[in-house]
């Protein structure tokens, strides 16, 4: 920590005084700084249009006044929901100016979760993308009696929509341009009272347990963590994908503050499916995704090997097991040997370099991986091949940083020393615990929540862990989910689950053993490898349904879970807790059946509840289950689905 | 892409009964002794969205030939936009605003989707061959434009992330999707689709459902299907048209059609004595 002092002087832009760091004044700041250069830039009709910080700050300028002119005021909230769209950025923005605070949601919420916060948060405003958006919150409004206007961005199919309460973005700006006309100081004046304690942003925690709870963060909180983050990676002129969740905090973290306080540019890709093709003419320089996306990545890049023709397939596993193997001896501190630089070379040219362009991860200079534990070969395969992937370890409480690793200090299993501008402690209860500048200030309208995580300042974070000689943090599980077997043994749900979860073949898995003798485990397969694995086999199958029950699968999946026991295995502490028996589940964990948060998180309780007659079958020596299970279709509507489960047997090491 | 929607009465203020587009006058068609249809007469009005529905065989592809100009009956005659022709070829009706899809997807399998959409602009390509194959000024700006037109389209039915991919290569539910992008992409005023929802899923087919009532309102386009499916017959069309071996049984609101007794009996195939 005491090397960042120093280091810091050497900064390579400007040195940035922040003269009020609230982002209305951030984005005025980079306006002068840079005001012709490119702030956003949106994929639309096939090309990359591009905004200018110039442009930007009219944009918000006039949506701010027309949020003015429909009498939004200091203190209001408003309610962003869509995909990564720059105007749904300028709208947190444009609330900004005139004091008031976006909570942005989950796209793909249903309109009973959306229904929730609006009402929680008392929003007056809501502004969405589109019309599948916009007809969520007209069949909530009667529910809503706060929200007043809904202001839609894409008119496309809104023509015959005539409540009174829908307006367009372009119609607001209008109203916005007459606004100033009447009022020309307005907005200044706004812009002025804003200060650094106020309100930047709620986030809604997608809750695993309960209902969501709105984390309120001010501009001080995030402009500290922004400005700090900027000068411990060193970044200069970065370029970023916005393309998770506006309403996850690690979005706004680094497509809204970080882009804002470094003046970097933020690319939005076209939609969700074009992300992966967008990645590659974008060319981000930092780039963040959770655990998932990266085995995505692994996993679609193992799909094409396995097509391709020999000869490439022979290259790629040769070096890339040279390069994992390097990358493993460097984490233990052993510098590699002549052979081993000229091998790493020439994989460079012929593997690496060009596996990391097709990725579109050609010139990263940092990615950063999040949200979940990441399984320590997934991220040393992507070291391996020259990315500098990082796991750090964060909490929408803190202002998203809590540890991050160092450049060229990073372990597989740690998520590196807590960042200079945060301490870190671990309490009795093997609690991590954190306090700092990016600390919030409580949960919207909920002070029991509030209460109940602060411990003087230091923020409970409920994650069981401890920071290991190095002084880097590793996370094990969470603390309610810790427990142990019936003979004593400690059980560590997510650790397992994650060794589990390494195999390409896995999507999901969910372990169960807490006062139990043994640990089982609900396995969801990856139904893209899984099917390929099956096409290549002249295995075949019609639907989930039927791949997650063949003989084959069973087999295949029993193996990558006793490539896991034997790692268990090399654990002292977790040896007893190797996995014996498991079942494939016959569908998919769905956030819309409450089984997984819209982050992807397991909802341990519920799913134990609704699996409750696969969990006793698990511990009763049969070999399958019939169960009966509810599915949620997107639009709320639900069906019953019926199988037969086969449940089998796996080897434990010794 | 701005074309004013006639369907919506705001934005005329004192709007006359919109002119029929399409008149079908007594046509009769045969191949030799098979007669396909026989003495059909209807009319589809400026902006609706007419159903022709009918049992296997009833001539009701026939019937779409005819009024795009494949087939030519022998008898009766069709009045597009007022103006009556015995004989129209396929690239006059193209011309004239007409497009169709297909009930087997007529896709070129080799090329990409936005190949394929960029071929429905080909009526509407100005700039003669040479100027094309040098990639000359005009022939630049042409392209610039209709493409610009096609990624309308794209933005418009979602497909935006198949852009670039062979349309051999995609599943049937997007194939048709891609088909009625060629379609969208000629600009047209009457949309002919054959069985646009043939052999989708349930998902597939409300994504259908909702892109032709969006290209209807967004564009006003006059659309005439022939669909299978009475429930997105029911839900879609402002009128259906019923054929049953080249004759036209039934012409009116879906409610009434869907209540007509002879028209349950040419689907149940029920003799009248016997149907309740």
């Amino acid at each position: 920590m005491e090397a960042t002092a120093s280091r810091s002087a050497a900064r390579a832009f400007p040195a940035q005084t922040f003269p009020a760091r609230t982002f209305p004044a951030l984005l005025q700041e980079q306006c002068r700084i840079r005001g012709s250069r490119v702030a956003y830039r949106e994929k639309e009709y096939g090309i990359w249009q591009s905004y200018t910080w110039e442009q930007v700050w009219t944009q918000v300028r006039e949506l701010a006044e027309g949020f003015a002119a429909l009498g939004f005021g200091r203190g209001d909230r408003i309610c962003i929901v869509g995909d990564n769209r720059p105007h749904l950025y300028w709208g947190m923005l444009a609330a900004q100016c005139l004091g008031g605070v976006p909570v942005p949601l989950y796209q793909d919420s249903i309109e009973r979760e959306m229904q929730f916060i609006v009402e929680h948060a008392e929003a007056r405003f809501a502004l969405v993308e589109d019309q599948e958006q916009a007809d969520k919150f007209i069949n909530i409004k009667a529910q809503c009696p706060k929200l007043e206007w809904v202001i839609y961005r894409d008119p496309r199919g809104m023509r015959n929509y005539r409540q009174p309460y829908l307006l367009g973005y372009e119609a607001v700006r209008e109203r916005g341009r007459a606004f100033a006309g009447e009022h020309p100081q307005h907005l200044e004046r706004e812009i002025a009272q804003c200060t650094e304690e106020d309100l930047a942003v709620i986030c809604y925690t997608s809750g695993t347990t309960g209902r969501p709870k709105g984390v309120m963060l001010t501009h001080r909180n995030f402009a500290v963590a922004s400005e700090d983050l900027i000068e411990y990676e060193r970044m200069h002129d970065e370029n970023l994908i916005a393309y998770l969740p506006m309403a996850w905090v690690g979005d706004f973290g680094l497509s809204f503050a970080l882009a804002l306080a470094g003046g970097y540019t933020v690319n939005c890709p076209e939609n969700g499916a074009t992300v992966m093709a967008d990645l590659r003419e974008v060319g981000p320089t930092v780039f963040i995704g959770p655990p998932r996306i990266w085995e995505n990545l692994l996993t679609s890049v193992m799909i094409r090997m396995d097509d391709a023709a020999w000869i490439k397939r022979k290259l790629f596993h040769f070096f890339v097991g040279r390069a994992v193997a390097l990358e493993k001896a460097r984490e233990r501190g052993r510098a590699p040997s002549w052979t081993g630089r000229i091998l790493a070379a020439l994989g460079g040219a012929l593997v690496y370099g060009p596996l990391r362009d097709s990725l579109g991860l050609g010139r990263i200079r940092i990615a950063y991986t999040a949200g979940e534990a990441i399984g320590p070969e997934l991220l040393c395969f992507f070291r391996a091949i020259g990315i500098n992937l990082k796991q750090f370890y964060g909490q929408t409480e803190a202002s998203v940083y809590v540890a991050i690793p160092r450049d060229g200090r990073v372990k597989s299993d740690t998520c590196g020393p807590p960042v200079p501008w945060t301490e870190v402690r671990v309490s009795e209860s093997g609690e991590v615990e954190y306090r700092g500048p990016g600390v919030f200030k409580g949960y919207f309208k909920n002070p029991d929540a509030t209460r109940a995580v602060f411990d003087g300042d230091w923020v409970k974070t409920g994650d069981a862990g401890f920071i290991d000689r190095d002084g880097h943090l590793k996370i094990v599980d969470r603390v309610k989910d810790v427990s142990r077997l019936t003979d004593g043994t400690l059980f560590a749900p997510k650790y397992i689950e994650n060794q589990v979860k390494f195999s390409p073949f896995v999507k999901e898995c969910v372990c169960v053993g807490q006062d139990r003798s043994y640990v089982a485990a609900l396995v969801n397969i990856d139904p893209q490898a899984v099917g390929n694995w099956c096409e290549r086999r002249n295995v075949t199958y019609t639907s989930y349904t039927d791949l997650a029950q063949k003989p084959e699968v069973y087999n295949l999946i029993a193996e990558e879970i006793a490539k896991a026991n034997r790692t268990l295995a090399g654990d002292e502490q977790l040896r007893g807790a190797q996995i014996h028996r498991f079942l494939i589940l016959h569908k998919e964990l769905d956030a819309d059946d409450e089984e997984i948060t819209r982050t992807r998180k397991l909802r341990r309780g519920f799913i134990s509840e609704k699996y409750k007659d696969l969990i006793d079958a698990l511990y009763s020596g049969a070999r399958h289950v019939t169960t009966q299970t509810k599915l949620t279709f997107e639009d709320g509507r639900t069906a019953l689905v019926k199988a037969d489960l086969g449940i089998r047997d796996v080897k434990c090491a010794a | 892409m701005n074309a004013t929607p006639a369907s919506s009465a705001a934005a005329r203020p004192a709007p006359q009964a919109p002119e029929p587009l399409l008149q079908v006058r007594d046509v009769s068609l045969h191949f030799g002794g098979v007669q396909a249809l026989s003495g059909v007469s209807f009319e589809v009005k400026q902006g609706a969205i007419v159903a022709i529905i009918g049992p296997n065989g009833a001539g009701k592809t026939s019937m779409l030939n005819v009024i795009n100009g494949v087939y030519h009956p022998q008898r009766g005659s069709v009045t597009y936009k007022g103006v009556t022709r015995s004989q129209m070829q396929t690239h006059e009706a193209a011309r004239q605003g007409i497009a169709r899809t297909f009930q087997n997807i007529a896709l070129f399998k080799g090329m990409t989707t936005l190949d394929n959409i960029m071929s429905g602009r080909n009526t509407r390509m100005g700039v003669n061959f040479l100027l094309q194959a040098l990639y000359l000024g005009p022939a630049r700006r042409e392209e610039m434009e209709h493409r610009r037109k096609v990624e309308d389209v794209i933005d418009f039915l979602e497909i935006q992330a198949i852009r670039k991919v062979p349309v051999g290569r995609l599943p049937y539910g997007l194939q048709k999707r891609v088909e009625l992008g060629r379609a969208l992409a000629a600009e047209p005023d009457l949309l002919l689709l054959d069985e646009p929802m043939a052999g989708m899923n349930v998902e597939e087919k409300e994504d259908m459902c909702r892109f032709i009532l969006d290209v209807n309102d967004e564009f006003g386009t006059t659309i005439v299907l022939i669909e299978h499916d009475m429930g997105v017959v029911m839900d879609l069309s402002s009128r259906v048209v019923v054929l049953d071996y080249g004759r036209k049984i039934a012409d009116g609101a879906p409610d009434d059609v869907r209540a007509n007794r002879e028209v349950i009996d040419a689907y149940l195939g029920v003799s009248h004595g016997s149907a309740t």
